[in-house]
C-alpha cells in the first residue's frame, strides 16, 4: 500500500517527462502559464466549488479545489436543535438523495438510546434509502452526458427520476426533503398502492439503465473520453479515503451495506457489490450504472416480503438521549456518510461530526488533475460525482 | 426569370433584389432550422414539448426570442478590445452571406454564377474562423481565449478533409462551377443508367460522409463543439456577448448550418435539379422556366434533410476532446479522402 513504485505510476512519470520537455520549450519560446479559475460559478461544478487550475496551454500544471462557498454550518446548527429536529437539517446535505442522510443520524441516536426500530420500519427505511439512491444516481447518469456534451440523457434521467420522486412524495409528503425518519421508527406507514406502483417504477428504471447504457456507455466517443482518463490506483484511493463507487471502481471491494450489520434490511435480500479493476472515469460511471440496477433489485425483493406490524417502537414522548458517544455510517449514494454524535443527556446533541462522502472524494482532485487537459477536468470531476451540499455541509 | 434578374432592370433594382434574396436565403433556413429542429425536434427527442405558448405550437417563439435579445443591454467588457469585439460577430455572419452568394437555386435563379464557385466557397468558409478568433481574443476572458484558439485549430484542421472530399466531386463533374456540378449530376448517368441522373451521394459516398463530418466540425456542432462547450468553457468565444451581438452569433451558427446544407445538397444531392432523363432534357437550355420556382423548393427540402442529420447527430452524441479531434482529422479523414481522390481519378480515366 505504501510502495513508491505504485505511488508514481506510469502516467505520472510520463507527465513529469512531458513537463521537463515543456520547460525546455518554454525557455526558448518564453511562454508563461495561465491560472484558470473554474468556478465558483461554473456549470461543471454543480454549485459553487472553485477549482484553481494553473494551465500550461490546455494542460493542467497543478490544480486545487477550494470549497466552503456554500458552507451552512450544519454541524454547529445541530447543537441548538433537538434530536427530532436535526433530520430536517441533515437531509439538505446531499440534496439529491436526502432520505439517505437522515438514516445514519437516526441510527446513531437509536444506538445511544438502546432502541431498535420494528422490522416493518427497517424494511421501509431500506426501501426509501434505496429509492433515494436511485433518485440520486440516475440523475448522475443523465448529468454525465451533459458534462461530456450530450444533451439528451439528462432529460431521460429527469423523466424517469420523476417517478421515483413521486413514490417518495407519496410516502413522505416531500419530494426532496422528506424529513420522514423518526427515532424508533418512521412517521407514517406506506400509502395504499405503493407496492404495485413501485414495482412498475423499478421496471421503468431498469429500462432507463438499458437506454443510458446504449446511448452513452456504448458510444465510442464517450468511451474515448472516459477510458483511461483519471485513473486512481487502489492504494491511492485508499490513502485519500475515497468511498462508495469511487473506491469500488478502483477495485476496493467495500460496501458498508454488506460489510457492517445495521438494523436495516440489506442483509435479508440477495444483491451484488460490483467492483471494477480499471479505476478510470469509465469504471466509476459504470459502477454507478450497475448500482442503480442493484438498487432496483433490492427494492423489488424487499417489496416481496415486507413484514407486518408497527412502524414505531416505544419511545418516550420527549426524547432525551442518554450520555454517550456513537458513530454510525452507512453507504450513501455518494459514498460513506457517517455521524459521530456526542450526547450529554440533553434534548439535542452536544456535538455532531458529519463525515460526508464528497468532501473526502474531492480531496484527491489535486493529485488526479495533474497533467490532464482542460476537457478532462470536467470528465474527472463528473465521474468523481460530488454534490456541493455534501462537500460544504 | 432571366429577364427579371439580369437584363431589363436597372442595376440598383437588381442589387436590391439580390440583397433581399440573400437575406431570405440565409434567414429563412436559419429560422426554420431553429424552430423545427432546435426547438421542436430536440424537445421531442428529449420527451418534452418545447415551446408551446408563443403562437400555435410555439411557432412564434423565435420572434419572441429575437425581441428579448434586442431589448438586452449591449455589454462590452471593460478590458475588451472594443472595436474588434464589436466587429467580430459581423465578420462571422458576413462569411455566411458570402457563402450563399454562389449557391444556385434554379437554372437562372442565382446571385452570381461564378466559374470557380467551389474554390470560392472553400476559401470564404474560413472567414468565419477570423471572426471567432477575433471574438475569443478581444473578449479579455480566459474561457473565450481557450474557445477561440480551439475553434481556430479545429476549423483549420477540418478545412482540409472538406477540400479533399470536394475534389472527388470536381473530378467527376469536370467543373468547379456549382451550376455545372448540378447539371453534371442531373444530366449524368451511373454506369450507363440515367434513371436518377448521377447524384454524387451514390458515386461519391465516402466523399459525402467526410464532407458531412467536416461540416459538423466547421459548424462547431456536437460532437465537435469544443469551442463553445457549455459544460467546460461556458460557451467559449461567445461568453462575453449579450443582446444583439449574441443574436448575431446565434443567427450565424444556424444560418451557416443551413448554407452548408445547401452546399452539400448542391455538391452531392443534385441541387435544385430533377434527373433530366425524366423530362427528356438534353442540356441546361432545355430546362423549363418553372424550375426557377420549383428548384428552390427542391433545394429547401434537401437542405432540411441534411440539416436534420446534422442536428440529429448534435442532439445524441457526446463531445470529442480537442486532441482526439485533431487525431481524427489528420489520421483518419485525410488519408481516407486522399485514397478516395485517387480511386475517383482512376475510375474517371478508366470509364
Amino acid at each position: 500500500m505504501t510502495s513508491t513504485e505504485s505511488l508514481i505510476d506510469r502516467r505520472q512519470l510520463a507527465y513529469i517527462a512531458s513537463q521537463a520537455a515543456d520547460a525546455r520549450l518554454n525557455i526558448e519560446l518564453e511562454t508563461e502559464g495561465m491560472t484558470l479559475n473554474i468556478g465558483p460559478q461554473h456549470p461543471a461544478t454543480h454549485g459553487t466549488l472553485r477549482i484553481i487550475a494553473h494551465l500550461d496551454g490546455e494542460q493542467v500544471v497543478w490544480a486545487e479545489p477550494s470549497c466552503g462557498y456554500m458552507h451552512r454550518g450544519y454541524e454547529k446548527l445541530t447543537e441548538v436543535r433537538t434530536y427530532p429536529q436535526v433530520t430536517s437539517l441533515v437531509n439538505r446535505i446531499d440534496w439529491l438523495g436526502s432520505f439517505a442522510n437522515e438514516v445514519p443520524f437516526i441510527l446513531a441516536a437509536e444506538k445511544l438510546m438502546g432502541i431498535e426500530a420494528p422490522p416493518r420500519a427497517q424494511w421501509i427505511r431500506t426501501i426509501l434509502f434505496e429509492l433515494s439512491r436511485i433518485a440520486n444516481v440516475s440523475l448522475f447518469l443523465g448529468d454525465l452526458g451533459v458534462q461530456l456534451g450530450a444533451i439528451t440523457p439528462v432529460f431521460m434521467a429527469f423523466r424517469d427520476r420523476e417517478h421515483v420522486l413521486n413514490l417518495i412524495e407519496a410516502t413522505t409528503g416531500g419530494r426532496f426533503h422528506p424529513n420522514f425518519d423518526r427515532i424508533g421508527g418512521l412517521k407514517d406507514d406506506l400509502p395504499a398502492g405503493f407496492i404495485d406502483e413501485t414495482r412498475a417504477v423499478m421496471k421503468t428504471l431498469r429500462n432507463f439503465c438499458t437506454e443510458i447504457e446504449d446511448l452513452l456507455f456504448g458510444n465510442e466517443i464517450f468511451q474515448s473520453r472516459t477510458r483511461g482518463i483519471g485513473v486512481i490506483p487502489k492504494d491511492i484511493a485508499m490513502q485519500y479515503g475515497l468511498s462508495g463507487a469511487n473506491a469500488r471502481a478502483s477495485g476496493i471491494d467495500w460496501d458498508l451495506r454488506r460489510d457492517q450489520s445495521l438494523p436495516m434490511a440489506w442483509d435479508k435480500v440477495d444483491w451484488k457489490v460490483w467492483t471494477h479493476p480499471d479505476g478510470d472515469s469509465f469504471a466509476r460511471c459504470w459502477i454507478r450504472l450497475q448500482e442503480v440496477r442493484e438498487s432496483t433489485r433490492i427494492v423489488d425483493q424487499l417489496l416481496d416480503n415486507i413484514p407486518t406490524g408497527p412502524i414505531m417502537a416505544k419511545v418516550p414522548r420527549i426524547i432525551k438521549v442518554p450520555e454517550g458517544e456513537a458513530w454510525v455510517s452507512t453507504e450513501n449514494p455518494l459514498g460513506e456518510m457517517g455521524y459521530y454524535v456526542v450526547s450529554k443527556g440533553d434534548l439535542g446533541p452536544f456535538r455532531t461530526k458529519i463525515r460526508s462522502a464528497s468532501f473526502n472524494n474531492i480531496s484527491i482532485v489535486p493529485w488526479i488533475l495533474k497533467g490532464v487537459y482542460v476537457p478532462d477536468i470536467i470528465t474527472i470531476l463528473a465521474s468523481l460525482y460530488f454534490i456541493l451540499g455534501d462537500i460544504d455541509r | 426569370m432571366i429577364a427579371l434578374l439580369a437584363a431589363d432592370l436597372p442595376y440598383w433594382a437588381q442589387s436590391l433584389l439580390r440583397i433581399l434574396g440573400g437575406l431570405v436565403a440565409v434567414l429563412l433556413p436559419a429560422g426554420t432550422i431553429v424552430y423545427l429542429f432546435l426547438f421542436k425536434m430536440m424537445s421531442f427527442m428529449q420527451s418534452r414539448l418545447g415551446p408551446m405558448e408563443a403562437g400555435p405550437y410555439g411557432s412564434m417563439q423565435l420572434f419572441a426570442e429575437v425581441g428579448k435579445w434586442l431589448q438586452k443591454e449591449d455589454i462590452t467588457p471593460a478590458r475588451a478590445d472594443r472595436t474588434i469585439f464589436k466587429i467580430a460577430p459581423l465578420v462571422v455572419l458576413a462569411s455566411t452571406f458570402l457563402l450563399v452568394a454562389v449557391v444556385p437555386f434554379g437554372p437562372d435563379a442565382w446571385f452570381t454564377n461564378f466559374e470557380a464557385g467551389v474554390f470560392y466557397l472553400l476559401a470564404v468558409s474560413s472567414v468565419s474562423v477570423l471572426g471567432i478568433l477575433m471574438a475569443g481574443w478581444s473578449s479579455a476572458n480566459k474561457y473565450s481565449l481557450l474557445g477561440g484558439l480551439r475553434a481556430a485549430g479545429q476549423l483549420i484542421a477540418y478545412e482540409l478533409p472538406m477540400v479533399l472530399a470536394v475534389i472527388g466531386v470536381i473530378i467527376q463533374a469536370g467543373t468547379m462551377n456549382l451550376q455545372g456540378i448540378v447539371v453534371a449530376q442531373n444530366g449524368g448517368s451511373m454506369f450507363g443508367w440515367n434513371g436518377l441522373g448521377n447524384p454524387y451521394i451514390l458515386t461519391q459516398f465516402t466523399g459525402f460522409i467526410i464532407f458531412m463530418i467536416a461540416v459538423q466540425a466547421e459548424l462547431t456542432q456536437t460532437p465537435f463543439d469544443m469551442p463553445i462547450a457549455e459544460s467546460e468553457l461556458v460557451s467559449g468565444y461567445m461568453t462575453e456577448y449579450s443582446g444583439f451581438r449574441f443574436l448575431t452569433f446565434f443567427i450565424a451558427e444556424f444560418a451557416t448550418a443551413g448554407v452548408f446544407s445547401l452546399i452539400a445538397s448542391v455538391l452531392f444531392l443534385g441541387g435544385w435539379g430533377v434527373p433530366f432523363a425524366w423530362f427528356d432534357w438534353k442540356s441546361i437550355d432545355d430546362i423549363s422556366d418553372w424550375m426557377n420556382v420549383v428548384g428552390p423548393l427542391i433545394m429547401f427540402t434537401k437542405m432540411m434533410v441534411l440539416a436534420f442529420v446534422i442536428m440529429w447527430v448534435r442532439f445524441s452524441y457526446p463531445r470529442f476532446r480537442e486532441d482526439q479531434l485533431q487525431r481524427f482529422a489528420w489520421k483518419v479523414l485525410i488519408p481516407i479522402s486522399l485514397v478516395n481522390i485517387m480511386i475517383t481519378a482512376i475510375l474517371k480515366v478508366a470509364f
